[in-house]
């Protein structure tokens, strides 16, 4: 199968930073899912190929890390933090907030419009301003219900661009 | 040989022992007799530290420590057994059931499960946990091999032993946490090797068995320990049986005993191509040509037919007008019988089988350079293995796995020379490929002939690569050398030639269960057992009380071409299908009188005016001999009403020919009598047989149909063969050697060596007729090979 | 993108260059960046070690293990390629201090490393940073990128014929991999299942060559360590415990944010002044003063100096520095189930008592929290804890293990109020949301 070219010089430049080919898989991988949208099998097999693995073992592998997935997301995955410490600053209801907002549920299925999907995810690393989440890659912190409705209508702008 | 490592003194529980420094303590452990409780850990298999049940208390740690992956050190005081690990043992029982469904009555692995074992040893009384468990349902992932989610306790065992011994890693882990499963390699099913090693090393019921599951529980059968009937490797596999309206029904086939040459290892014909035994197609009953149709008669009606016939042509067309023709799978006391019969009853030397290997050349090059063969425990021990010819992966799995197995535990060096580029070469130290049909060529090239490297370097390997291969091989000491059927004749005597000084071993393999028996038991036209030619028959002739016919006999061949001549008038096939292996006319087969003795109708047996049904070797004792040469014995296990052992239809045609019986088998003559070998211990046999023993007037403990006392005979007769009859009868392996008997120049026909070509999971016709195989080979695609971890 | 916060307590050193756009190596440079690796060429491997070991640097990541130790116990001669890893998987929950040093101050993790490297006499580093964090990681990849342009890295760098190769390495989502053994096999392209130990990573570690595995604020310290002298930074702290670290706060507090303060600060003040106090003017019930992983405290123990020999004597953990403040409105039980359904999500699943342990807590706990409570579930939790504490394969199974004794010790009478189907006291939530185990 062929990758972009810019994935394709992404390969190629990893492969030259470890003594061994499988060592690229994880970030290769989350690369790879960026440019597809969820890691397909045509895909699993392309990587096993290359880094000469099975694709059993590519999935084994795809399966350890939450953010890799093998099925489609909402283009924009709207991933909010419950953990301790968003916990304590309303992170469950912003992530309520979101789903209902979105009519998707949690960790299921993509909204209607085919633009959301919504995860409850662990700790991303914002605790000193939470309540928080990430739209695909963005960080979004000290979220109120409001500022959530205002972030997802601008992604939902971007989608219709 | 490397220095011994130092030994360190440690204390366990009070006793103070030693240890080589390095051994892991689990090991330690039980050397001294102290069992620590372990799941995860599995000698041969990587280290995991997974199952946390061999947590021990070692002096001067804080915490408990892994018994399986701490290596014993100088000064080590170890308490396996104090307050702390007994309560922490328990504890992790208690967690490790709280998910697991505790079924046992309706799961397939009770009363072999080690997680049940190990709570009643360890465990607690009572569950803490009082939530509801994880359910998943079973799923099927081959034809062999099923799944059972909830009761797998992660222990990964499975999953290294199908990647680091099998080399086939087909099993992953996927997921993580409590999500975490066993993963087969195509997503809802596996495409694999079929072994059942994965099944058989869980120690839960969450793999299990196609053939076996829910069909019993394993305190309702008897095991049975035996030789495995499929290639020629040599398998000790445990039969479990149980009583069926006709006889004894086999339940499954399984490696429980470890001590044999096969060590865990079974394949997937071991395991479970055993079903053809109850095929519906098997010939159960006599059978009689009627006007171009067979019809059922009874074994009195039908043997004394045959021995009626035989007779006749005996005396009216002469002893050269009869063959006979035996059996790879047969055991050697009755490959040995059917000679003595040909030889003796019917004073012909017209006596030949299905040669899937040059043992007679492999013999003579043997004694002539003094070398030795090399045992299927010496694989995997040897510092170093050649191989030529052959896919051992298809054809001698076990053989393969020793081979695997000593590269990875022991990193012995592993030379390969084949016109494929076969699985094995993954273990390769180096791997040559040359062109199809080279192999002799090689060996020409090893023996110092140069010019020869010219013609072997079209399939890849370079001169530069054949000159590296022979010198690094030069230089190996107490090399293991392994060859396939490709090497014949004098090509094989260039090659021990070659490796001889080194101190070097061999193996010639041959395709079936016993091949080697059968030709180191004699059923040749020109060489009696023990690959003697006539030159020497002075001792047969003493030992057997009678004159062997002086007359080279006919080989299978010449049999046949005389049959279309006209001028064989009898044809005596015993387990053996020789139409089809060698591509003959059954034709020819019209006019004279055949009689063919065997489970099914093959092509041979089509063309046979008399049928008669045999047992196989899960049914009859006896030995097999390995191609390696190891020497094992048979016990009986399953039992059909029906059908007789190939033993005992020989001694009967024998004496309903009006031969003295105590001539063709040396009952009461040895030391030793049957004590029930040759009878399943469980069967209405016993019965039988003692019902024909009494009606002749014999005590029941010394019989005509007795093996041993065959086995007897052959150690007096073989030199190589006097190994020690106790270890065979206690289980054991004993390793034949192929020792010179004379001087005399073994006569070799490599033209008449024809290899089965059966793969991983075909076998000759008893594979043709496994539904299990059958059904593995339907389900399986392409076969593409998988790349290693 | 992280915001910035300042209080006068602060003692900025790792910080010094936050919001200064550091993040560009012309600006670092001006900063006085890439001087201290320089000085580390002059001083030799030996010389770096010892400075280290003055300055009374301990690991950021967690542990506290004394860097410079760290350091020399990796062998002099190695027949395999030695190796630096800098660890930036942070994914305790609490921590958030990594994120604000890659963001602001990339240069000063890869000028750490570089130093590690000639520590212990490497010539390859891997800096690797969690996936969630992929616009830091872009930061990273350019930041190498500039050090490769100026010829800072790769070959005989800074004419001192030293050759020293760094490469940046994403994650995709894993808290275990932040653990130094499945870090590795993360980076090997691996499931993120720790490894046997001994041997350990300083001897038998990435690819089998010994190597060094710091936390990203731990290398971030170290060019300043080399900079002021250890003795220097050593004088900042407490005993023991040299220098400053970064303290996320978060919870319930009025002024929440990452503050630089010198080892040894009080932690009350750090609550009540740094933190600006309790939100809401509520009442402090308990503090998590280390991440997710570390023994809750009481609103009465905590006048404690936060370095790590006391907070241990205190009966917790200084941990990763993730401050998690909790008011008295809060319901104990949820707090310890969150945590535990954390656990229950992170354990990689490779050691029977973590991947069952954590699931039958959370799923008693889950049941309590609801209300179906029985009294004897109180001390079944206790027990299991403890009887995963020590025993599992890597020490998640101990963070799972350790925060949750400490709630039920130190809040039993919360547990206990949720008994005989009383609903939480606390409540206004319904039944805790459930993240599905890993599967695909
Ligand atoms: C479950 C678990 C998760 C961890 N996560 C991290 C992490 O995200 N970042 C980190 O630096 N150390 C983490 N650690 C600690 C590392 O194992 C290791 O001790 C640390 O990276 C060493 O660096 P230091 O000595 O500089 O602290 C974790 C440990 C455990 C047991
Ligand atoms: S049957 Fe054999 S080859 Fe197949 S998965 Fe099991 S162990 Fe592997
Ligand atoms: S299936 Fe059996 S052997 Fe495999 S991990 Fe589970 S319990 Fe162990
Ligand atoms: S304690 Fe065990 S299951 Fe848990 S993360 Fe560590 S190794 Fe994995
Ligand atoms: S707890 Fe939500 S970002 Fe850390
Ligand atoms: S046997 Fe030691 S951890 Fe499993």
């Amino acid at each position: 199968m062929n990758f972009s070219d810019q994935l394709e010089a992404r390969f190629a430049d990893m492969l030259g930073h470890y003594p061994t080919k499988r060592s690229v898989l994880v970030p290769f991988l989350l690369y790879t899912q960026d440019e597809l949208g969820y890691l397909t099998d045509e895909a699993i097999e392309e990587i096993a190929q290359r880094l000469d693995l099975t694709a059993l073992e590519v999935r084994n592998v795809i399966s350890y890390y939450s953010m890799l997935r093998t099925r489609p997301a909402g283009k924009y995955n709207v991933q909010v933090c419950t953990n301790i410490c968003c916990l304590l600053r309303g992170g469950e209801e912003i992530l309520e907030h979101a789903r209902k907002k979105l009519g998707v549920a949690v960790n299921k299925g993509i909204s209607e419009d085919g633009v959301f999907s919504v995860e409850e995810v662990e700790c991303i690393g914002a605790c000193s301003w939470a309540p928080a989440m990430q739209v695909n890659y963005d960080f979004h912190e000290n979220l109120t219900e409001a500022k959530v409705d205002e972030i997802l209508e601008s992604y939902r702008k971007k989608a219709q661009q | 040989m490397a220095d011994a490592p130092k030994l360190v003194n440690i204390t366990v529980n009070g006793k103070k022992t030693t240890a080589p420094a390095g051994t892991l303590l689990i090991e330690a452990c039980k050397q001294i007799g102290i069992e620590v409780p372990s799941f995860c850990y599995y000698p041969g298999l990587s280290l995991q530290g997974a199952c946390r049940m061999c947590l021990v208390e070692i002096e001067k740690m804080p915490k408990l420590q892994t018994a399986c992956t701490t290596p014993v050190a100088e000064g080590m005081v170890v308490n396996t057994e104090s307050e702390k690990v007994v309560q922490s043992r328990k504890a992790m029982l208690e967690i490790v059931l709280a998910n697991h469904p505790l079924d046992c009555p309706v799961c397939d692995a009770g009363g072999e499960c080690e997680l049940q074992d190990m709570t009643y040893t360890y465990g607690a009384a009572e569950s803490k946990f009082i939530d509801i468990k994880s359910h998943r349902d079973e799923q099927q992932w081959s034809p062999v091999v099923f799944f059972d989610r909830p009761r797998c306790i992660l222990c990964y065992r499975c999953v290294r032993v199908c990647g680091e011994g099998m080399d086939v890693w087909a099993l992953g882990v996927q997921n993580r946490g409590q999500g975490s499963v066993i993963a087969p390699n195509k997503q809802d099913h596996l495409e694999c090797e079929e072994c059942g090693m994965c099944i058989d090393i869980c120690p839960v019921g969450a793999l299990t068995s196609g053939s076996y599951r829910y069909k019993t529980r394993p305190w309702e059968m008897n095991h049975v320990g035996t030789v495995c009937t499929h290639c020629g490797d040599g398998c000790l596999t445990t039969v479990g049986v149980r009583r069926s309206d006709t006889g004894m029904e086999i339940v499954r086939c399984d490696n429980r005993d470890k001590s044999g040459i096969n060590g865990d290892f079974l394949c997937v014909k071991g395991r479970y191509a055993f079903d053809f035994a109850a095929n519906q197609e098997r010939i159960t009953q006599p059978l009689i040509k009627r006007d171009g149709k067979f019809v059922p008669a009874t074994w009195t009606q039908a043997i004394e037919l045959v021995a009626d016939k035989f007779k006749q042509v005996v005396q009216k067309d002469g002893p050269q007008a009869i063959g006979v023709i035996g059996s790879n799978r047969t055991t050697n006391e009755e490959n040995y019988l059917l000679q003595k019969f040909a030889r003796l009853v019917l004073g012909t030397n017209n006596i030949d089988h299905h040669r899937t290997a040059d043992f007679p050349a492999f013999a003579k090059a043997i004694s002539e350079n003094k070398a030795r063969t090399a045992s299927m425990r010496d694989v995997f021990e040897a510092p170093a293995v050649l191989l030529i010819g052959n896919d051992p992966t298809e054809q001698h799995p076990l053989l393969a796995w020793q081979i695997r197995n000593n590269v990875r535990l022991h990193r012995s060096k592993f030379y390969i020379v084949n016109s494929q580029a076969i699985k094995l070469r993954r273990q390769a130290t180096q791997f040559v490929q040359i062109p199809t049909g080279a192999e002799a060529r090689f060996v020409d090239f090893l023996s110092g002939n140069d010019a020869a490297a010219g013609t072997l370097t079209q399939a890849g390997a370079s001169n530069e690569n054949l000159s590296q291969l022979r010198d690094a091989l030069k230089g190996e000491q107490n090399l293991v050398v392994i060859f396939g059927s490709e090497l014949r004749g004098a090509d094989i005597s260039a090659l021990v030639k070659f490796a001889a000084p080194q101190n070097a071993k061999f193996i010639c393999l041959g395709d079936y269960a016993n091949s080697r028996g059968a030709a180191d038991m004699g059923l040749f036209p020109d060489l009696l057992p023990g690959y003697a030619t006539f030159a020497g028959a002075a001792r047969y002739q003493q030992e057997w009380g009678a004159d062997v016919p002086a007359l080279v006999g006919m080989d299978l061949k010449q049999m046949f071409g005389a049959a279309r001549d006209g001028k064989l008038k009898a044809l005596y096939v015993v387990g053996s299908n020789p139409v089809s292996r060698y591509a003959l006319d059954p034709f020819v087969l019209q006019a004279p009188f055949v009689v063919v003795q065997d489970m099914f109708m093959t092509e041979t047996a089509i063309a046979a005016d008399v049928i008669l049904p045999a047992a196989f070797a899960y049914e009859k004792s006896g030995t097999f001999t390995s191609t390696c040469g190891d020497l094992q014995m048979l016990r009986k296990a399953g039992d059909v009403v029906s059908v007789k052992s190939d033993f005992e239809i020989v001694v009967r045609i024998a004496e309903k020919m009006g031969y003295d019986v105590r001539k063709l088998v040396p009952f009461g003559k040895g030391l030793r009598a049957d004590m029930g070998q040759s009878r399943g211990a469980q069967s209405g046999e016993a019965d039988r047989h003692s019902v024909w023993l009494q009606a002749r007037g014999l005590e029941p403990k010394v019989s005509p149909f007795d093996p041993l006392a065959t086995l007897d005979e052959i150690q007096r007769l073989i030199p190589g063969y006097d190994v020690s009859q106790i270890n065979l009868v206690s289980g054991n392996d004993e390793h034949t050697q192929l020792v010179q008997i004379q001087n005399a120049s073994i006569p070799s026909h490599p033209e008449l060596v024809v290899p089965s070509n059966d793969t991983l999971f075909t076998s000759g016709t008893l594979g043709r007729y496994s539904t299990v195989l059958n059904s593995v080979m339907e389900r399986r695609a392409t076969g593409k090979e998988v790349a290693a971890d | 993108m992280a915001y910035l916060v300042s209080h006068p307590d602060e003692v900025k050193v790792i910080s010094s260059r936050f919001g200064k756009g550091a993040a560009d190596i012309d600006r670092y440079l001006e900063l006085d960046g890439y001087k201290a690796v320089q000085m580390a060429l002059q001083m030799g491997s030996e010389a770096v070690i010892n400075e280290v070991k003055a300055s009374n640097l301990r690991g950021r990541g967690g542990a506290g293990f004394p860097t410079g130790m760290k350091w020399s116990f990796v062998p002099k001669e190695s027949a395999k390629p030695k190796y630096v890893l800098c660890n930036g998987d942070e994914s305790e929950p609490g921590t958030c201090k990594d994120r604000l040093i890659f963001e602001h101050d990339p240069h000063a993790v890869i000028e750490g490393a570089m130093i590690a490297a000639i520590a212990v006499n490497a010539h390859k580093a891997y800096i690797y940073i969690r996936g969630e964090y992929r616009y830091l990681l872009e930061i990273m990849q350019k930041s190498i990128a500039d050090v490769y342009a100026r010829g800072f890295a790769g070959k005989n760098i800074f004419g001192s014929g030293y050759d020293l190769d760094v490469y940046w390495h994403g994650g995709a989502g894993a808290y275990e991999v932040g653990e130094e053994s499945a870090l590795m096999e993360s980076l090997e392209g691996k499931r993120g299942v720790p490894r046997i130990r001994p041997p350990f990573p300083a001897v038998v570690g990435l690819w089998g060559g010994p190597t060094v595995i710091n936390n990203a604020e731990t290398l971030a310290s170290v060019p300043h360590i080399i900079m002021m002298g250890g003795q220097k930074y050593a004088d900042i702290g407490t005993p023991k415990n040299g220098g400053t670290r970064l303290f996320c706060l978060s919870g319930h507090l009025e002024k929440p944010g990452v503050y630089e303060l010198p080892m040894g600060y009080n932690l009350k003040k750090m609550i009540y002044e740094v933190g600006g106090g309790i939100s809401n003017g509520r009442k402090l019930k308990a503090v998590v003063p280390g991440g997710s992983s570390t023994p809750v405290l009481t609103a009465d123990e905590i006048d404690i100096a936060m370095d790590f020999d006391s907070v241990a004597k205190a009966g917790s953990m200084l941990g990763s520095g993730g401050v998690v403040v909790i008011d008295d409105a809060t319901c104990i039980v949820k707090f310890a189930l969150r945590t535990m359904q954390f656990y229950r999500h992170e354990s990689c699943g490779w050691c029977i008592p973590c991947r069952e342990g954590t699931d039958w807590l959370n799923k008693t706990l889950t049941r309590f929290h609801a209300g179906g409570g029985l009294a004897k579930d109180i001390d079944n939790i206790r027990y299991l804890a403890e009887n995963m504490l020590g025993r599992t394969f890597c020490p998640l199974g101990d963070a799972a293990a350790m925060p949750t004794i400490g709630f039920v010790k130190k809040f039993r009478e919360e547990f206990e109020a949720h008994l005989e189907g009383k609903p939480c006291p606390f409540e206004k939530h319904g039944a805790i949301s459930q993240l599905p185990v890993m599967s695909h």
